[in-house]
């Protein structure tokens, strides 16, 4: 445990000094894109990974909290960083209201339905709906975040606000994991019989956390606004899901360095294989069948529960 | 009333695409109880074919327009269900006893390996199919002129659906098939070699798919490598709209679709087409998760 928890320090020591010693914008923005899609990816963890619905519209939420922090901070000159718990909300609300009647579906029922719901986001946001949208060029202008008087508009800036929002959701994910309700998760995902039979509320539970991954998608949104200042429907297509789901699957579904390392491999890479743009899909859907095939639960799978008293039984978690 | 029925019979012409394609997700779904994502890129894949061998050989100008559409629609029903069955072997196959989830994931990196690999063959551009392929004179049927191609295409998969019932409802084969999506082990105890089954599976419904393919290129006269991705979606909504395993229900699901979509189209908007679509989906989930004709859904035991 210590060796881990010195590995975590110089890591943390290390990206905190990046953008000083470092000082090029470009791997600085790369590296906030990864910071991005971690935080996307352990959103969407905690719906795949702890509670194993397949969640394949994950971008739908994201493109809520996105838009609707544009709108707000465009119309209203509202803050932008302000308007992340509502942006959350708003996702979250829409979670509720979209997963409510569908989380009972088998697995792939499920995974189909979170496509038609991400389409349909999608097309709603194109064809401009309530007037609010702009249609296929989305909205622009959006303001810049400002932390006590202090403009964010540089790489290095954004790298500290992402990284630090990474930081949270890192924090926040792994609480969730140790409590309550994250072992009721893990139960559902291992055994949804056996769970109901314990007395879990299996409907509730898995609502929960679908929505709590919304919600976290929503504010990520926010973020993705503030830093690109213009948002466009193209943004939140279905390989933006895909990709998101990738992360989860290839890094290790239920585990954060598992995600975090999926970011880094899946972002990240391709900038070193510029070259080879073309291809970085078709590498990551044969990674995805091969990944199936040979370790089937990520590069990085989560460890198998401790409990106090309780010596860990190898591969006691699988 | 013109209007209506003009749409009516578009509608059909489009559902019937839409079954071709659903019938090779829900036979695999109901013997594999797998959602085959990469089905959408063999049907893709199809249309391309269809448009390399229409340049390396001109087949309408030799076996004139309708024998020279079909020698070439058999052809490349042939070469995509071998890609099918590679398919199966390599990415499904190792994945049998494996748990859900892998699979699901599998056939999702299978769809995007094969959607990259087409759109690095052909490019990413739309591609036009030779124009005047078939003969495209309007016919009058019941005081409204349609298009033969139209009613063509919707003969076509008349055809080939009841074709496939036939197969599966009165041969030998057929009978496996059906024992197999009903319970495989005991299919297995009564001597049926599912792991063959499984490969029929993967030549017919890739071989529909690709017909549908060459289909859709010769009837709107352009493709692209993202084509499969929609139409498979639509396909699948289809198919568990019919009701998911069930070989007619996905013919019904696939007609009923193309008719409700058209309609939207003509009636709402055409900017929310693809909405409709999704939105039938949901519905029908909500609704009747089972389909029209098909067995129980929701996840309780």
């Amino acid at each position: 445990m210590n060796k881990n928890a010195f590995i975590i320090s110089v890591l943390l020591a290390f990206f905190a000094c990046f953008p000083v010693l470092f000082s090029n914008p470009y791997w600085i923005g790369v590296l906030n894109d990864i910071w991005l899609y971690a935080i996307l990816g352990l959103s969407l963890n905690w719906i795949v990974g702890h509670t194993g619905l397949f969640n394949l519209g994950h971008a739908a939420y994201y493109a809520v909290g996105a838009y609707t922090a544009a709108i707000l901070s465009t119309r209203y000159n509202i803050p932008i960083l302000w308007l992340l718990p509502v942006a959350g909300a708003a996702a979250g609300l829409f979670a509720l209201a979209v997963a409510r009647p569908i989380i009972h579906l088998r697995g792939d029922y499920l995974a189909i339905v979170t496509i038609g719901v991400g389409e349909i986001v999608r097309i709603a946001l194109e064809n401009d709906i309530f007037g609010l949208t702009g249609g296929s060029n989305g909205i622009f202008g959006i303001p810049r975040p400002e932390i006590f008087d202090m403009r964010i508009r540089r790489p290095w800036q954004f790298y500290y606000l992402i990284g630090g929002f990474l930081l949270i959701t890192i924090w926040f994910f792994y609480r969730l994991e140790q409590s309550r309700f994250g072992r009721a998760l893990n139960y559902i995902k291992e055994d949804e019989t056996a769970a109901e039979g314990s007395g879990i509320n299996t409907a509730w539970y898995k609502l929960a956390a679908f929505v709590i991954g919304a919600v976290w998608a929503g504010m990520a949104g926010t973020l993705f606004a503030a830093k690109m200042t213009i948002i466009s429907p193209g943004s939140f297509n279905f390989w933006e899901s895909v990709l998101i789901f990738a992360i989860v699957i290839l890094g290790g579904a239920g585990s954060i360095p598992g995600v975090i390392l999926g970011a880094f491999l899946l972002v990240g890479l391709p900038e070193f294989f510029r070259n080879f743009a073309d291809a970085r899909m078709l590498f990551f859907g044969a990674a995805m069948v091969l990944m199936m095939i040979f370790r089937n639960k990520g590069l990085l799978p989560p460890l198998a529960r401790k409990y106090a008293g309780v010596p860990r039984v190898k591969g006691g978690d699988a | 009333m013109d209007f209506f029925l003009q749409q009516l019979f578009n509608g059909l012409a489009v559902g019937g695409i839409y079954a071709l394609v659903a019938l090779g997700y829900t036979m695999v779904y109901g013997v594999m109880k797998l959602m085959n994502f990469a089905h959408g890129e063999l049907f893709t894949m199809g249309a391309f074919l269809g448009l390399t061998l229409l340049g390396v050989f001109s087949f309408t100008e030799v076996l004139g327009p309708f024998g020279g559409i079909f020698v070439l629609i058999l052809m490349v029903m042939g070469m995509v269900a071998i890609m099918g069955v590679l398919l199966e072997r390599v990415a499904y196959r190792p994945l049998r006893n494996s748990p859900r989830l892998s699979a699901i994931v599998s056939a999702l990196g299978a769809s995007i390996f094969l959607q990259n690999a087409i759109m690095l063959m052909y490019g990413a551009r739309f591609q036009v199919y030779p124009h005047g392929l078939l003969p495209n004179t309007p016919v009058s049927l019941f005081g409204v002129d349609i298009p033969l191609l139209r009613i063509l295409l919707f003969l076509v998969s008349v055809f080939m659906m009841a074709g496939l019932y036939f197969f599966v409802q009165r041969t030998r084969i057929g009978t496996a098939i059906r024992a197999a999506a009903i319970d495989q082990d005991a299919a297995r105890l009564m001597g049926i070699n599912v792991d063959r089954v499984i490969q029929i599976v993967f030549i017919i419904g890739p071989a529909l798919g690709a017909a549908a393919g060459v289909m859709v290129g010769i009837y709107y006269g352009q493709i692209n490598f993202t084509m499969g991705w929609i139409f498979g979606l639509k396909a699948f909504t289809a198919a568990i709209i019919g009701g998911i395993g069930n070989i007619p229900g996905a013919m019904l699901g696939g007609l009923l679709l193309g008719v409700l979509e058209t309609m939207g189209a003509a009636y709402i908007s055409t900017a929310w087409k693809d909405a409709i679509a999704f939105g039938v989906l949901i519905l029908i989930l909500l609704v009747r998760p089972r389909g029209i004709l098909g067995e129980r859904v929701a996840d309780k035991l």
